[in-house]
């Protein structure tokens, strides 16, 4: 059973027009690219499939659940902008995640959180905008959860953050879960993609392997997608 | 490791490791990083290791010992034909790169060897 099914979503927003008719099914175990030049939906799907915009039309089912309370336990989501109040501090953060979450991996998140050398009574507004990304994955990739949903993980980011932000994703994904990742920075991560999908224009254009993608192509990830968004 | 061209990643993972092995970087019979270590150091998702290390253990390169982990061929008839198989495909590209640039084939040969003795001198 695929662990992420949409059938037939439509989104709309005011009279334009995000997601049309959009099909996808994702498997558990892998990690995905969602690519798009800006404006495509991505940020909007990625919404939907964390529960935080309900006003869509189709199915959109997470483990076999329709989105809502069940879905929430099993889908980490990291927005793209920091969602962190600037007067709290780790340590406050640590227990509203414990509250929220059942599957928060206190332990984890202080190990992460003391790789980085941070105090955890520091307030996070404090913090430099990098630290505070770093952060914000620290606490997302903290969750067991079955799907993480991460909206553009290294966007703005230099790239020594960047890198730590790739090592920490690829060191905390667990066998079988799926990573949804969008990007435009296709060149810098699609070595570690298992699949890429592709939207154009409110839909899924394409949704394939990497490795096939490269075979049949004889391209990179990167110099296709500048190919199909040209 | 930078991938950038159209060739699948596990078989770059897998060109790169034999050149490893056949550079002597790692000798034979080693034992070698678990998948989740070696997909760190290539920057690579765990399942794209996983698959190049099943094809490098098909092929004979590695093999696994039940509880011990990887290990690296002690095969040397094995690495003698990875070698040869290597050479081959690097001489036919130096030779068709040659010819792009005007040199017949004893053109080459004698380029190399005249470049050799200029080394040694």
């Amino acid at each position: 059973m695929s662990l992420l099914t949409i059938k037939n979503l439509n989104y709309h927003y005011n009279a334009n027009v995000v997601l049309r008719d959009l099909h996808l099914e994702l498997d558990a175990g892998q990690i995905v690219g969602l690519l798009g030049s800006n404006g495509v939906g991505k940020t909007t799907l990625m919404k939907i499939i964390s529960g935080l915009l309900t006003d869509y039309t189709g199915d959109v089912q997470v483990d076999g659940h329709q989105i809502g309370i069940e879905t929430k336990k099993v889908v980490s989501y990291l927005p793209e902008k920091t969602y962190f109040r600037k007067g709290e501090s780790i340590e406050s953060a640590i227990s509203l995640f414990r509250d929220f979450y059942e599957d928060f991996d206190e332990k984890r998140a202080r190990e992460m959180a003391a790789d980085l050398k941070l105090n955890t009574k520091q307030k996070i507004g404090t913090m430099s905008k990098g630290m505070q990304e770093k952060l914000q994955l620290v606490f997302v990739m903290s969750r067991r959860a079955k799907l993480y949903v991460l909206d553009e993980p290294m966007g703005g980011v230099d790239p020594t953050t960047r890198d730590y932000i790739l090592q920490t994703i690829l060191q905390q994904y667990a066998e079988n879960s799926t990573i949804l990742l969008s990007t435009h920075l296709v060149h810098d991560v699609e070595q570690i993609f298992d699949r890429v999908v592709f939207m154009k224009e409110g839909k899924v254009l394409l949704n394939e392997q990497v490795d096939v993608l490269r075979q049949e192509t004889g391209m990179s990830v990167d110099r296709y997608f500048r190919e199909v968004y040209r | 490791m930078q991938f950038d061209n159209g060739i699948p990643i596990y078989l770059q993972i897998i060109r790169e490791m034999t050149l490893r092995i056949l550079s002597g970087k790692m000798k034979p019979g080693e034992k070698i990083s678990s998948v989740r270590e070696l997909a760190a150091d290539f920057g690579v998702n765990p399942n794209t290791m996983q698959r190049a290390m099943t094809e490098m253990e098909r092929e004979g390169l590695v093999f696994a010992e039940r509880t011990n982990g990887r290990f690296i061929t002690k095969n040397e008839e094995l690495l003698v034909e990875k070698r040869k198989e290597i050479a081959k495909e690097g001489t036919e590209n130096y030779i068709a790169y040659m010819e792009q640039i005007g040199f017949t084939k004893e053109d080459t040969v004698s380029y190399i060897l005249e470049t050799e003795q200029k080394g040694e001198e």
